[in-house]
């Protein structure tokens, strides 16, 4: 029998108020997993609301045409801060925050493989942010006009070279992110480790829950492809201060250079990004359609299908570079490949939902919202591998609309599902199920209300990435709609926030496994005590809880 | 006692939330995209729509986009009915608590058919796409096609066209081909700064323009017009202010516009202290105007100045009264532009303008 039932939830003591520098210095000095996992995730919803206020300003800039609400510096600044902090300092912390938190109480572990490593890897994320945001106000350092960076997300050489862009606000951009990378870096060594080591009694590779085997497969795709990354910020620090020239095209350097250097990153990344919103929608709707997850082994191989084909599709975010028309047939196949794996798992879901009993609690809801608003990512995805498509789509608004729906309409789905389901259990409180759903639809009308018109001003042939644009060429509706729609957003992260506060102070009480769910978290104590487990755990199959609570029918008869 | 902790808040039984998710998406995504193809043919001439293309290369993007969208939009409709019927059909029903209902832990036959037929449409998707990559990719040109080279600047478009010896800016001009009498035009693309990109969106899709490197690309317009597009790579400051207009003409109407700006510039000797000024000034250290000493290639040239509809890229038509602005303070019509105001008194700027006037 397992010792599943020796941890049992413990009668807590009441806590003790401590003094709040007491309380900060122990989330300071914390090397907890459970812990810095909140912070990651509390400081990427930070990052998130700044970054979401920098899109505000700029949706209200694109109301009108020929508006001049802000001058196109500033509005440079704005996009550039806006997919950075996006990436880098919400997506990666919220993912790397959940795999911190879970990986370990999935696996039966007690913490990461090392703790002190842990607390590095946050620290440097941290800081790294706050460096790369210190920009607004010291970018022009001694000369007193402050200037985030304005060069894009991607930076595009030579437009970071010292001839095009002066001052020090791409240095802001480039230290800021190498030293979050760096600390990425570290975390995933931190989870591949733990992984690979750490495991319960009885947890084989193969009973490892899915969420576990896909941010293995994100660890290591971050372990591949952040050096790169890393590798050609530091040779762009090398053009801007030690004479070198790499990018620098005026010397014989190469623009396209930088660009594969990026994408070698920036694809795999892709991938980092959303495989995390794959793993907690493969763990949500098998529970809320009670049902067990349809077809395990071709989840996992599709996980790491993904893994290895996205390696291999870096160029088509360079359709238009000019590459000849073999490397151009090349990656368009690669491209189409990866929607096979991808088809594989959504058609997985829907076998996991097909024949359940569906509940359709908050964080179902974020899963069924995500599932179509991904389908519709992953559709426009292919048209954007179709290359020739492509040299017409790219850089217009049509590709903003096709990664929005990716990242928000699928991974910040996934996160508000992730949220809605753990909360119970890292509180031990209940968020409200009404405010959720007020929460859900208010965030799903404006989400697709902003971003759905993007498809048409793109195909109607707006560039992404302007300050503003000319009456008369009838992209006016569009961005009008687009721009109502952020309204519908705030207000859902408003209630969003509101609904956390709420139910922190007077929550429901969760106990210990609210919504009777089947993977190990759910058999310790809401919130887990510091150790997590009070015995290590043992597990016979996939789903450790449900082979309790059906003995008659345990799940390890089947695998 | 871990079987009798609670089992959350009770699960909403009414199947109704799920359905509007479906049917809300499904509209609103069917909602804005047909008005949008259907509208396309109303919106005005100046909309570059991708699929109202009047160029060869053009033509095939968009017959292969239409394919795709429509294997991708069946897709859609296949797959989202499914979820939706999944998410209606198979609800939590009152009197359902405490069951659950049989677990099915997969099915080899099912899971091999969605992976093989995925795998199938990716190939046939796939060989289409090659098709037209070979079809615009490596096509040879005709050789008495036009040869135009183009320069990329921050922030505006120079053209030049070497048989003809013209140089022009941010307005490009080809002559319209017919099935009978191919005239296309073939466009070699660098870039005096950074990458920038060329789309014109109803002739070609873009190719980017990338310092030290060349990239060609060509149109074939067969019907006769103005077709706007712009930068679609960010360059810096004024990306959004590098606008191109195509001017396609009928045949003879290209000739002649080809001898009007193989003429040199005119010389009114009415605006003599205008051109004195004009000479004597910064200004000939960026701009050209054919056969004088301004010989500046760091701004557009000037020669024909007054046969362009637009100024600063497009940031403006070009009137007397925007010249006379623009000259005043570029940086007011177009905020972070290279060019600099030159501090002339009123009456200067005056003569100035009047001189640029002329440059017909």
């Amino acid at each position: 029998m397992t010792v599943l039932d020796q941890t049992m939830a413990q009668p807590r003591p009441a806590e003790a108020r401590l003094p709040l520098l007491l309380v900060l210095h122990e989330w300071v000095t914390t090397v907890d997993h459970k812990r810095l996992g909140i912070m990651y995730i509390c400081s990427g919803i930070v990052f998130f609301v700044i970054a979401g206020l920098e899109a505000t300003i700029m949706r209200w800039q694109l109301f009108f045409p020929n508006n001049d609400a802000i001058s196109p510096q500033v509005f440079n600044r704005l996009f550039t801060m806006h997919g950075t902090t996006m990436v880098f300092l919400v997506g990666m912390p919220i993912i790397i925050g959940m795999a911190n938190y879970l990986v370990p109480l999935m696996i039966g572990a007690r913490d990461l493989a090392f703790p002190r490593l842990n607390a590095f890897g946050f620290w440097l994320f941290l800081f790294g942010g706050l460096l790369l945001y210190f920009s607004f106000l010291g970018g022009d350092g001694l000369y007193g006009a402050g200037t985030a960076p304005d060069v894009g997300w991607f930076a595009y050489s030579p437009l970071t070279g010292r001839a095009f862009s002066r001052g020090n606000s791409t240095d802001y951009w480039i230290l800021g992110l190498l030293v979050g990378g760096i600390g990425s870096i570290a975390t995933a060594a931190n989870i591949v480790t733990t992984v690979v080591c750490m495991r319960c009694k009885g947890m084989t590779l193969g009973k490892m829950p899915l969420f576990v085997w896909m941010l293995t497969v994100v660890s290591v795709l971050i372990l591949l492809v952040m050096p790169p990354l890393t590798a050609a910020q530091v040779m762009l620090l090398f053009d801007r201060f030690l004479g070198a020239k790499f990018f620098d095209t005026q010397a014989g350097g190469s623009a396209v250079l930088w660009q594969h250097f990026f994408w070698i990153f920036g694809h795999p990344e892709v991938y980092v990004l959303m495989l995390p919103g794959f793993a907690a929608a493969s763990e949500i709707i098998p529970v809320f359609s009670r049902k067990v997850i349809f077809g395990y082994p071709m989840m996992v191989a599709a996980t790491i299908a993904i893994g290895f084909i996205g390696m291999g599709v870096w160029a088509h975010h360079m359709f238009t570079v000019g590459m000849s028309a073999m490397s151009n047939t090349f990656f368009t196949a690669a491209t189409m490949l990866i929607a096979v794996p991808t088809g594989i798992k959504i058609f997985n879901w829907l076998g996991t939902m097909w024949g359940g009993r569906i509940r359709f609690a908050t964080p179902m809801l974020f899963c069924i919202g995500f599932l179509l608003q991904f389908l519709v990512a992953g559709l426009t995805g292919i048209m954007l591998a179709v290359s020739p498509f492509d040299w017409q789509l790219s850089d217009s608004y049509f590709v903003v609309a096709h990664f929005h729906y990716v990242l928000i309409g699928g991974l910040l789905f996934t996160i508000f599902a992730t949220i809605y389901y753990w909360f119970p259990k890292v509180t031990g409180r209940m968020l409200s199920e009404r405010v959720g759903k007020w929460h859900f639809w208010l965030f799903a009308i404006g989400f697709n209300l902003t971003f759905a018109p993007m498809h048409i001003s793109g195909i109607l042939g707006m560039p992404r990435r302007i300050y503003t644009y000319e009456a008369g060429r009838g992209w006016e509706l569009w961005n009008q709609l687009s721009s109502i729609g952020v309204i519908f957003q705030i207000a859902a992260v408003l209630i969003f926030v509101w609904n956390i506060i709420s139910a922190l102070r007077h929550g429901e009480p969760a106990g210990d496994d609210p919504w009777d769910a089947w993977t190990l978290e759910w058999s310790t104590t809401s919130p887990p005590p510091e150790y997590n487990f009070e015995t290590p755990p043992v597990v016979r199959s996939r789903r450790p809880l449900w082979d309790l609570k059906h003995p008659e029918d345990p799940d390890w008869r089947h695998e | 006692m871990l079987l009798s902790v609670l089992i959350g808040p009770p699960a909403r039984k009414r199947w109704y939330p799920s359905a509007i998710v479906g049917l809300t998406f499904v509209l609103s995504v069917a909602g804005l995209v047909v008005p949008a193809f259907t509208a396309a043919a109303a919106v005005p001439i100046q909309t570059p729509n991708i699929f109202e293309p009047v160029s060869t290369p053009a033509y095939a993007v968009a017959e292969l986009s239409w394919l795709v969208l429509a294997i991708t939009g069946a897709i859609f409709v296949v797959v989202g009915s499914l979820l939706v019927y999944s998410i209606v059909r198979f609800r939590a029903r009152p009197g359902d608590e405490g069951r659950e209902p049989p677990q099915v832990y997969g099915s080899n036959q099912v899971e091999t058919a969605w992976t093989v037929v995925p795998l199938l449409i990716v190939f046939v998707l796939f060989l289409a796409t090659t098709r037209t990559i070979i079809t615009v990719q490596n096509a040879e040109p005709p050789p008495d096609a036009l040869k135009i080279t183009v320069v990329g600047h921050q922030w505006w478009w120079e053209f030049h066209y070497p048989e003809l010896g013209i140089i022009t800016a941010n307005e490009l001009h080809t002559p319209v081909s017919d099935r009978g009498n191919r005239r296309p035009t073939v466009l070699t693309l660098h870039s005096d700064d950074v990458v920038h990109s060329f789309w014109v969106p109803r002739l070609a899709g873009k190719t980017d323009v990338i310092p030290n490197r060349d990239n060609h690309m060509w149109i074939e317009p067969m019907e006769p017009g103005t077709y706007v597009g712009q930068c679609a790579e960010f360059c810096g400051t004024q990306h959004a202010y590098m606008l191109l207009r195509v001017v396609v003409h009928p045949r003879g109407e290209f000739d002649r516009w080809v001898a009007e700006q193989r003429k040199p510039p005119v010389m009114d000797p009415r605006v003599q202290a205008g051109r004195d000024l004009f000479y004597s000034t910064a200004c000939i250290n960026c701009h050209r105007v054919g056969g004088t000493v301004a010989t500046g290639t760091f701004g557009p040239d000037l020669t024909h100045l007054m046969s362009r509809e637009t100024i600063g890229a497009g940031v403006a038509a070009n009137t007397p009264k925007n010249l006379r602005a623009w000259i005043e303070d570029p940086d007011h019509l177009k905020p972070g532009v290279n060019m600099p105001a030159m501090k002339l008194t009123e009456d200067e700027v005056d003569k100035v303008v009047t001189y640029l006037l002329t440059l017909k």
